[in-house]
């Protein structure tokens, strides 16, 4: 039984999990590119909201948060490796002398930023890919993909569904060794006696799958390739589908007009104007609006 | 279907899961597959559509013909088109993220139109009453949602020939009675054939058209269900329903096929007892609450028993209180943005008491166990244990991670279990009962004796015989002062394993007390001899129900022509009157009470 946050893909009442699978993947798209246009730390902050602020929009809040315990982890080593790495800034803030092959050890201010940018940056797109994985349907998604190869859509949809079925056996072998007396044996090589009987359980469990298939006619030899159902837009589709193009839209045009320009070397140099603020203010609005729109969520 | 001399050995095996089977099925009948465990049901199913051999492999002779085509010459894909399959494990069967997915995937695979896979998706969902889950992942499904999705995927193609492996076994009472009867629909209405393995008989036994039995991979019985009964109540009395052996043992011939049959064979007989009232529970139980003790000596008997349940209950927990062997006190299970799972549950349990925890799938019964074995911390409340609660949860196999018997416990913990026989065989080979042991072993047999033993639906899949074993081992341990709670949907097994029942509904413990009143009278969670006898005496298990049809027939022997309106007969003169003259309604009534009389008084 899930007791805590949800790890794969489940049916919320939330305005992005209402949307059409294709849509919903277009939105997530449109935001990564967003975050790869942008090299303003303002923006990305922005933005960040704006992801963080969709994640409670689509009853996922928890489960970004708890990824942003991640993203703090991997985003230091990076802040970390980019101060020791990079000493093109002008502020130095610590001189450590000679550190072999980093060179002269003078960490600088610009690279310190520098560096939380692009954490940021990696952040932003792990918080992304995760609402996508949590909030958008995979066999919806992979039957587009059916009409060009059934086969290789089904089995990236059964790789989909076995990590969480092959995750649940793994948590009931655990939950069974934690039932024995004092909790079962401790060690490396009863680590290694449960790994060993998690992988023969996935085996067998495989074995069982492979027959369903088989029954449920898999290898049947050449099928009729179907046009995938008609269905008409809804209210969410189209919003977030608007979305998305004003998303991508205002990245791209910021970037190409420089709304928000930012320079870390030699000295930190981030101009401030109008078109910033509305960029700013314009890809997090225009990323959470169709949330505001909560009719017809329900399943 | 047909199969002709089909004799098969699975790969590494030495001896034959089948020997010879030959037998025909007809379009539209429903035929009930019965035999103890691995005695060859699961083979002869997979040998039907094809899975045996093509996929398993092994030596096949004979063979099998599946709607005109030959299960030697067609794969398992092609036969799949006209057989639709259901095997033990649900969860096994759903390869698709969403259930919608998961339905469609077989019209899919054989390149249906998306207008009828689309259709057929939604009669399928509509006819099995899952049409609300069609949006929902897989995984997040329960155990017997699970299982009629499975269902449903094998459906949706509307299958000339549907086999079910145990469909009911993850199942509780309400659901697997619901589910045989849309089977019977389907057969009736679609003409569909059904072959179905049921360990549980008096579930399906009066859906069924006709009974295969098997033993040793041979067909040792091909007939009517009737027939099947007396097949076996002379070769095989582990295969007996309840109400059949309640006849049996009353001396009461034929057999009955189901609860109508029986109560049609009672009442004629004049031999149905008179059903309690159901309200003068409720009437005596509120003078108790007012009245105490001081009840009229003029009480009615179901007044006395309403008191003397009371009593029980009351003694119950002034002996829980004095010494819980475990105590939960306002427990609440809540998940984070989902639903409560336990609702402040209030349960005592004292050293040595063993008690039945039933309810609906998703009532609550493993979130109970959980939290009681301290896996699960609740949200809200408190939970006393007087010891270690061992608790084996419901996949025996989880447990196993050696390649031997001997690896897994020590020589005197596997000679106390019974098992040191089978030291050197590779656990996962053990049948469903010996598995089930072994388990209980590992967890309930630690250094530190538990004090409390707490099991997950262990029947799944088990034959009577298995389950005989387990419920005296389970009286074994009890009587070592250890509580045992078992949380089964088996009303039988309750019976014949604990003392006290009770029933949880959306994580609320609705009732709670002795199993004799909790399981008698109701529809769904009752034993088949209760609803025989219509909950009378509190008579569960056949046993006590044919020493309570022998008392009836002494009393209506030792009346007084004439002091009845309809005189009773007597019960051997209404055998023999009825029936013939059968073997043992030939004998006096007097020789049939003395002869159950010995047996189980």
């Amino acid at each position: 039984m899930a007791m805590g946050a949800t790890l794969f893909y489940r049916r919320l009442a939330s305005p992005l999990h209402a949307t059409r699978a294709t849509v919903a993947a277009m939105w997530v798209c449109a935001l990564i590119a967003a975050t790869l246009l942008s090299e303003s730390p303002l923006v990305l902050g922005t933005l960040l909201i704006g992801v963080l602020g969709a994640g409670a929009g689509a009853g996922l809040g928890r489960e970004l948060a708890r990824r942003l315990r991640t993203v703090t982890i991997v985003a230091i080593p990076i802040v970390l490796v980019n101060v020791l790495v990079y000493h093109e800034g002008l502020t130095v803030f610590a001189r450590l002398g000679d550190l072999g092959p980093f060179g002269q050890g003078d960490l600088t201010v610009e690279a310190l930023v520098y560096g939380a940018v692009i954490a940021l940056e990696v952040g932003l797109l792990m918080l992304v890919t995760t609402l996508a994985s949590l909030a958008i349907d995979p066999d919806e998604l992979l039957t587009v993909f059916r009409r060009h190869s059934f086969r290789s859509a089904l089995t990236a949809s059964l790789a989909t569904r076995m990590i969480g079925v092959l995750s649940a056996d793994s948590q009931r072998l655990a939950e069974a060794q934690r039932t024995r007396p004092g909790g079962g044996a401790t060690g490396a090589r009863a680590r290694v006696r449960l790994l060993s009987a998690m992988v023969g359980s996935s085996l067998d469990r495989s074995m069982d799958v492979a027959a369903t298939l088989e029954l449920r006619g898999f290898a049947a030899g050449p099928r009729t390739r179907r046009r995938a159902q008609r269905r008409p837009f809804s209210r969410h589709d189209r919003a977030f589908a608007l979305s998305a193009v004003a998303v991508f839209a205002l990245a791209l045009l910021g970037r190409l007009a420089g709304a928000a320009p930012f320079d870390p070397y030699p000295l930190l140099r981030m101009p401030i104007s109008a078109a910033t603020f509305v960029l700013c203010l314009g890809l997090p609005v225009a990323a959470l609006l169709p949330f505001v729109d909560r009719r017809g969520i329900e399943f | 279907m047909a199969f002709s001399q089909v004799t098969y050995t699975y790969p590494e095996s030495s001896a034959a899961a089948l020997r010879g089977v030959t037998l025909e099925l007809e379009q539209g009948e429903l035929c009930l597959l019965a035999g103890r465990s691995g005695q060859g049901k699961s083979t002869l199913l997979r040998a039907a559509c094809g899975l045996v051999p093509h996929f398993h492999g092994g030596t096949f002779a004979g063979s099998v013909s599946v709607a005109g085509m030959d299960t030697r010459e067609h794969p398992p894909a092609q036969l799949g088109a006209h057989v639709g399959v259901l095997q033990g494990d649900a969860e096994t069967q759903l390869v698709m993220s969403s259930v919608r997915a998961e339905l469609a995937l077989a019209m899919e695979s054989r390149g249906h139109g998306a207008t009828a896979v689309a259709r057929a998706v939604e009669e399928v969902a509509l006819a099995l009453g899952i049409d609300h889950l069609l949006e929902r992942s897989t995984h997040e499904l329960s155990g017997g949602e699970k299982q009629r999705v499975a269902l449903g995927a094998a459906l949706v193609g509307r299958p000339r020939v549907v086999l079910l492996d145990e469909p009911t076994s993850q199942l509780d009472p309400v659901a697997g009675d619901e589910l045989i009867g849309l089977l019977r629909r389907l057969n009736q209405e679609w003409d569909t054939t059904i072959l179905l393995s049921e360990h549980r008989l008096e579930r399906c036994l009066s859906a069924a058209d006709r009974v295969i039995a098997l033993d040793a991979g041979e067909v040792v019985h091909d007939g009517s269900p009737s027939s099947f009964l007396g097949f076996a109540a002379e070769h095989e009395t582990s295969l007996q329903t309840p109400g059949a052996k309640l006849f049996a043992l009353a001396g009461i011939t034929p057999p009955p096929v189901g609860v109508k049959q029986a109560r049609a064979f009672l009442r004629r007989d004049g031999l149905l007892p008179e059903e309690p009232d159901p309200f003068a529970d409720q009437v005596a139980s509120a003078q108790v609450r007012k009245g105490g003790d001081a009840i009229d000596a003029s009480t009615s008997g179901a007044q006395h028993d309403a008191r003397a349940r009371g009593r029980f209950t009351r003694r119950a927990r002034g002996e829980a209180n004095a010494a819980s062997a475990l105590a939960l006190r306002g427990v609440w299970c809540e998940i984070p943005r989902g639903p409560a799972i336990l609702r402040g549950v209030d349960l005592q349990v004292a050293p040595g008491e063993r008690v039945a925890l039933m309810g609906r799938n998703g009532a609550g019964k493993s979130t109970l166990l959980r939290h009681a074995a301290g896996l699960l911390v609740p949200t809200r409340g408190k939970i006393e244990r007087a010891g270690r609660v061992a608790l084996l949860l419901q996949n025996p196999g989880d447990y196993f991670l050696h390649e031997r018997v001997r690896d897994e416990l020590s020589p005197e913990a596997l000679k106390r279990a019974g098992l040191d026989a089978l030291a050197e065989r590779n656990p996962r080979d053990l049948s469903g009962g010996e598995r089930q042991r072994l388990a209980l072993a590992i967890v309930a047999d630690g250094e530190e004796t538990p004090a409390v033993v707490a099991l997950d639906e262990p029947t799944r899949g088990m034959d009577r015989e298995a389950k005989a074993q387990l419920a005296a081992e389970l009286h074994r341990r009890a009587e070592q002062g250890q509580a045992v709670i078992v949380a089964t949907h088996d009303p039988e097994f309750a019976a014949s394993c604990a003392q006290r029942a009770i029933l949880l509904a959306d994580g609320r413990i609705i009732a709670d007390g002795p199993v004799a009143d909790l399981l008698t009278g109701g529809w769904y969670f009752a034993t088949e001899t209760a609803r025989i006898l219509g909950g009378a005496s509190g008579a569960l298990l056949p046993a006590d129900g044919a020493e309570l049809l022998c008392a009836i027939a002494a009393e209506r022997v030792s009346r007084p022509e004439g002091a009845d309106a309809q005189p009773a007969r007597t019960m051997g003169q209404a055998l023999s009157s009825q029936h013939g003259t059968p073997n043992q309604s030939q004998e006096t009534p007097e020789l049939l009470i003395h002869a159950a009389g010995e047996t189980h008084t």
